[in-house]
Parts: C-alpha cells; sequence; structure tokens
C-alpha cells in the first residue's frame, strides 16, 4: 500500500466519522443527564431532509445547517415531553421517535428525491493543512469537520470544568438528590435532550448537505443507532467517542477500500462489516459488567416522578 | 387555571383498554388536518384511506393476507416485551426466515411431495429462531444490551439477503434481474378463499395467538415470564431461571418472525426478492404495544396496522397522494399512544393558580415533598414497567 492510498483512507474515515461523532456527543450529554433517546435515526432523518429543502430554497448551507439543528430540536422536545413531562417509557418513546422520523421524512422529502446540491467546499486550514501528511489527512476538510472538533473539546470542557456540566452529572446520577439541593431536574433533562436533538439534527444536515449532497429516503443507514453504541463504547467520554466514530469511519468505507484494492468479496456483504463491528465492540465492552456499570449514568433510562 | 398531572393511587385498567382507542382517534384527527393541509378533502380522503380498501370480498382478504405477517411477529415481540427483552429485530428474523426458506425451497425445486412445503416452512422459522438465538446468547452470556445487537442484526440479515439475491440465489434464467427462481406449487402455500391470495399463513398467525394465549395466561412459564417483566428481582427471589425464560422468549419471537417470512415467500410473493419486507418487523412494535401486549389485543392492532398500509397504497392509487403517509400515521400512532397511556397511571387534575403569598410552594418544597401521599414509590415502579 503507498502513502497516498492510506492518506486518502484516514481522510475518508475522518469524513464518514464525522456525523457519527456529532450524534454521539449529544446523545452523550443526555446520556448523562440520565435521558436515554433510542430516536437518534429519527432526529437525524428530520434533520437531513429538512436541512437539505432549506438549502435548496434559501442557497445557503448555513441556513440548511441551522435548519437542520432546529428540526432536530423539534423532535427531541417531541420526545422530550413525552418521556420527562409525561413520564412514558424511554426505550419505547425513542422507537417511536424513529418510526415517525422515517415517516415524516419521506413524507416531507417527497419533492426533494434526485435533486443534487452543490455541497459544501473543503476549507483548506492556513498554514495547518501544508503539513505533510497530516495536514491532507486532517486539516483539508469541510468546515463541519471541525465545527465537530470544536463541538467534542467543548462538551469535554463543559463536562470537566463546568459548574453546569457538574449539574447534568448529578440529574445523571440521581435526580432525586439533584432536586433535593434544589437542581432544577426537569430544565436539566429538557435541554440536555434538545442538545442531543440540535446535534443529531446538525448530523443529518452533515449527510445530505455535505457528505452527499441529495435527499434519499431513509439515508441515515443505522448510523444513528451506532452512533448510540458508540457511546457506550466510548464508556462516556467524549476522547473515546471521537477515536470510536472515526474507527467506525473506517469500518465503513472499508468495502471501498477493499474493493479498490482488488479483493473480490460482495459489496452486500462488505457493508455488514460496520455493524458486525458494533456487536462485537458491545459485546468486548459489556462482558465486564462490573467496569461497564461503572461508567453508565445511575438513573440512565429511568423516568423521574419527583417533579410533582 | 393549571393543568396538573397526579399519580392515580391505583393504575386504570379502564384507560389501559382505552388508550389505543384515544390513540387511534388522536391519529384520525391528526391526520384530517394533515389531509386539509395537502388541500383535499378529509372526509374523502379517510374514506379511501380507511374504508375503500376493504369494502369488498377481495379486500377484506387482502387484509388478512397483510396482517398475517404482522400478526406472527407481534405475537412473538408480546411475549419477548412481557419479559422485559427488548427484542427490536423481528423484522431481520423475517428476513432471515425468508431466505433460508427460499434457500431451502430452490434446492427442492425440482422435489415433489406433500413433504416439500412443511420443510420449508420448517427451515424458514429455524432460520429466525437462530437469527433471535444470537442476540439471546450475547445478552445471556455476555450481557450485551440487546437493543443495539438486534438492530444490528436486522441491518446484517437485510445485507445478507441482498447479498444472496444478487449472487448465489439469482435465478440464472432471470436476465440479471435481482429475484429468485419462481417457485414450484408444491412449495406455495395453499389458497385458503379461492380467487383471492389468502393463503395458510393466516391460519398459521391465528393459531399463533391461541398458543401464545394459551401460553402466557395458562402456564406456569408463562407466569415466569410476566414477573421476570414486571420486577426482575422478585423472579429472582422467586427462583426463576432468567436466562431460560429470556431465551425461551427471543427464540419463539424469532421462530415465529422467521415463519412470517416463509410464509411471505411461499405465499403472496411466490419467490425470493429484495423487498421482501415493508417493514412489518418495525411495524410490528408497535402493534404489540397497541394491542396492549395481549394476543387478542394484538390481533385487533395487527389488523388495523393492515389497513394502514392498504390505505397508504390506496390513497396513492386513488388520489395520487404519497405513500409515505403509511409510515407517519404509525409514528404518529404510536406517539399518542404512549402519551395517553400515561392516563393510566396520572390523571389529569384542573387547579387554580395560588394566589401570590399563599403557602402552597412551601408546602409544595422539595424537601418536604416525600411526606405529600400522592408520590407513591409503588406506582413508580409499576410505571417503569410498563
Amino acid at each position: 500500500m503507498d502513502i497516498d492510498l492510506i492518506t486518502n483512507i484516514l481522510f475518508a474515515a475522518i469524513r464518514t466519522g464525522t456525523p457519527l461523532l456529532i450524534v454521539a456527543l449529544g446523545e452523550l450529554v443526555c446520556e448523562k443527564s440520565g435521558v436515554l433517546n433510542l430516536g437518534q435515526e429519527g432526529m437525524m432523518l428530520m434533520g437531513a431532509v429538512v436541512g437539505f429543502i432549506a438549502t435548496h430554497h434559501l442557497g445557503s448551507s448555513m441556513a440548511g445547517f441551522t435548519a437542520a439543528m432546529l428540526a432536530g430540536m423539534a423532535m427531541s422536545l417531541l420526545f422530550g415531553f413525552i418521556v420527562i413531562t409525561l413520564n412514558a417509557n424511554q426505550c419505547a418513546t425513542g422507537l417511536a421517535l424513529t418510526i415517525f422520523g422515517l415517516g415524516l421524512s419521506s413524507f416531507v422529502g417527497l419533492g426533494y428525491i434526485g435533486i443534487a446540491l452543490e455541497g459544501v467546499a473543503p476549507m483548506a486550514m492556513p498554514l495547518l493543512s501544508d503539513i505533510p501528511l497530516l495536514g491532507t489527512i486532517l486539516f483539508s476538510h469541510d468546515p463541519l469537520v471541525y465545527v465537530s472538533w470544536f463541538l467534542a473539546a467543548a462538551v469535554a470542557w463543559f463536562f470537566a470544568n463546568s459548574r453546569a456540566g457538574l449539574i447534568v452529572k448529578a440529574v445523571g446520577e440521581s435526580p432525586e438528590s439533584a432536586q433535593a439541593l434544589g437542581l432544577p431536574v426537569i430544565k436539566v433533562r429538557y435541554m440536555a435532550v434538545m442538545f442531543g436533538g440540535a446535534m443529531a439534527g446538525l448530523a443529518g444536515g452533515y449527510l445530505s448537505l455535505v457528505y452527499t449532497p441529495l435527499w434519499a429516503d431513509n439515508m441515515s443507514a443505522g448510523r444513528g443507532w451506532i452512533a448510540l453504541a458508540l457511546v457506550v463504547f466510548a464508556s462516556w467520554r467524549v476522547g473515546r467517542a471521537m477515536l470510536g466514530a472515526y474507527l467506525f469511519g473506517l469500518m465503513s468505507i472499508m468495502h471501498l477500500i477493499l474493493q479498490g484494492m482488488g479483493v473480490s468479496i460482495s459489496a452486500n456483504l462488505l457493508a455488514t462489516l460496520p455493524y458486525v463491528v458494533t456487536v462485537v465492540v458491545l459485546v468486548l465492552l459489556s462482558k465486564n459488567q462490573a467496569t461497564a456499570k461503572l461508567f453508565a449514568p445511575m438513573s440512565l433510562g429511568k423516568p423521574f416522578h419527583g417533579g410533582r | 387555571m393549571k393543568l396538573k398531572l397526579e399519580t392515580r393511587g391505583q393504575d386504570s385498567t379502564l384507560i389501559a383498554y382505552l388508550s389505543p382507542a384515544i390513540a387511534a382517534a388522536l391519529t384520525l384527527i391528526c391526520g384530517s388536518l394533515l389531509f386539509m393541509t395537502l388541500g383535499v378533502d378529509p372526509l374523502q380522503a379517510l374514506y379511501t384511506f380507511f374504508i375503500m380498501p376493504v369494502n369488498n370480498l377481495d379486500g377484506l382478504t387482502e387484509l388478512g393476507v397483510k396482517a398475517t405477517p404482522i400478526l406472527l411477529c407481534a405475537t412473538g415481540l408480546a411475549v419477548c416485551f412481557r419479559a422485559n427483552v427488548w427484542n427490536i429485530g423481528a423484522e431481520g428474523q423475517l428476513l432471515m426466515g425468508a431466505l433460508i426458506g427460499s434457500w431451502c425451497a430452490l434446492e427442492l425445486l425440482d422435489a415433489e411431495g406433500i413433504w416439500v412445503l412443511p420443510l420449508v416452512l420448517l427451515a424458514g422459522a429455524a432460520a429466525g429462531a437462530a437469527w433471535a438465538a444470537l442476540p439471546a446468547l450475547l445478552k445471556t452470556r455476555f450481557h450485551t444490551n440487546e437493543i443495539l445487537t438486534t438492530i444490528m442484526f436486522n441491518y446484517i440479515a437485510l445485507n445478507i439477503l441482498l447479498y444472496a439475491i444478487h449472487g448465489p440465489l439469482k435465478d440464472p434464467a432471470g436476465f440479471n434481474f435481482p429475484e429468485s427462481a419462481l417457485f414450484s406449487d408444491w412449495q406455495l402455500l395453499p389458497i385458503l378463499v379461492d380467487g383471492t391470495r389468502l393463503h395458510l399463513g393466516a391460519a398459521f398467525a391465528l393459531l399463533a395467538v391461541v398458543a401464545t394465549w394459551t401460553f402466557l395466561a395458562k402456564t406456569f412459564i408463562g407466569f415466569q415470564i410476566s414477573v421476570l417483566g414486571r420486577d426482575a428481582r422478585s423472579a429472582h427471589y422467586a427462583g426463576f431461571q432468567q436466562h431460560k425464560l429470556t431465551w425461551l422468549a427471543l427464540l419463539l419471537c424469532g421462530g415465529l418472525a422467521g415463519l412470517a417470512g416463509v410464509s411471505e415467500v411461499t405465499g403472496p410473493i411466490g419467490q425470493l426478492v429484495p423487498q421482501v419486507s415493508p417493514g412489518y418487523g418495525y411495524a410490528a412494535i408497535i402493534v404489540a404495544f397497541l394491542g396492549r401486549l395481549h394476543p387478542v389485543g394484538i390481533l385487533f392492532a395487527s389488523l388495523l396496522m393492515a389497513l394502514l398500509y392498504m390505505g397508504g397504497e390506496m390513497v396513492q392509487i386513488e388520489m395520487g397522494l404519497p405513500l409515505a403517509l403509511t409510515g407517519l400515521f404509525q409514528g404518529m400512532l404510536l406517539f399518542f399512544l404512549l402519551a395517553s397511556d400515561v392516563l393510566i397511571t396520572h390523571r389529569v387534575r384542573v387547579t387554580r393558580r395560588a394566589p401570590a403569598g399563599s403557602l402552597e410552594p412551601i408546602l409544595m418544597s422539595p424537601t418536604q415533598e416525600h411526606l405529600l401521599p400522592d408520590t407513591q414509590p409503588s406506582s413508580a415502579i409499576s410505571q417503569e414497567q410498563n
């Protein structure tokens, strides 16, 4: 394998891992507050379709990304209302959000199938992109890749250094104690869920505006679910989420690489690779229950009844 | 004036039965609004969606054809959900049943005899069960979250099916279309009503409903499953073998979903095609909840879901409305159901906003809230489990 190929592969892995990273960051914050939102796929699809429509009509991808985030947030508010205010089962509601998002996005996006957008041009970082190899791999991406790094750093800082981050963690570990301390549990959870929605929407927008600048039904193809697994993989830590996202990114493009190298395995079989890897990783991580439980927020997935 | 939710002392059985009807009514209302925004007469659209598909014998039998796979999957899922096993993988199990069943049928393409069809059906059901055995193994052996693994196995199954249909199972004489050869008459499910597509699979589905109802309501293992789902710790103390029950629930569901898949390819389709299922396995999740995890409730819910599929096609043909309406209606239905389920454990009370300076805020301070009679931990637990 020559050096150019490796550079290209790593470049593509980062590009493919970016939407996973963005969704995983949102879900990480959401889960830290104790809410498990299985509706990532639905929110991503809504973000993708709304972002696409906004960009198509307004002509600006900035507007597209904003619209995508708003769409994701609107979906997450719906979810939040049902699980936080009405205290419904989080698993079932998350599934409902996915099914609803799938239906609604394909309904909304009906007239937009087959239209192509310009996409977002890559933005090479001045100076940094001139570094040999690393410059190409890391610093000649589209702007959203840099945004995702900024978001990752911000979320990491938020939990490590800020008082608000501490509050979110407290709410996720024990909402009862948090409320006894006078912390606004319901409000914190709503905000965490909405942040998750905004991130999922943004990631959806990345898919339909940057990654493949067009709209197709169900175009997220399970990325929302992989991102959920990624959060478990990362044991709720930002650094590992980043590493995991790029690893999964690499797995998702493996079929292209292998075909490029002349390996003759069916493309369909190779397309199972990211899903197989997800299962294997989940098994390896959950094998040891003691450590797996240690990192998960204590109240994850449990409804909180203290508010009334 | 302020609306406030408060916990009921006891769960309301009435609402538990009414809530699917409330959800259906709300979906209809939202659907009408949606039709109005699309600029069509909502009454005519609703008529086309819900009545026209079933106002003749053809339509009614077709409803049975569509409901069959959904009913089979949802019955299995109900057992899983009752055991608190979150199997989202009915779709993958269905596809695997269709794939392996088709493979078996294609191997026996020249065979003649009454034994061929049962063998094919058995192969499909076994394949579905085997596909469900994987997450069962991972859950009981490695404590892996079954929601994520079953979803992943759905995607894997779909890709394996696509591989097979583009590769080894493709009809050599099929002009390179991604389709298998047509099955022989010995491999097709007998038709129940002449001149329609209603096939023996519908009878299997009804049989599955009766058998599952008996199993859940009348056997000790069925009881154990219910206890496990309501309170895993009680089941543990009672000495019920949790792993065995998890295995049982998943294998049963996989077998039924596999049977649904193989019944589709040997029933209405007659060959293996890439689009075996328009999301029956996912729709079955909605059906299981809508039917209150009760086999009889599921029977009615699956008919409703089948009607949603047929109605979506009907409004597309008759009024040029998008087929995506089906998915939208499915999502709305489940959302409204989950939201109205809150009324099982809570009731709405209209309270007047307390005048400024009243004592109420002090009484409601968080530190004293545990003194209030309406925050009973018992109801908190019961809602967690449902």
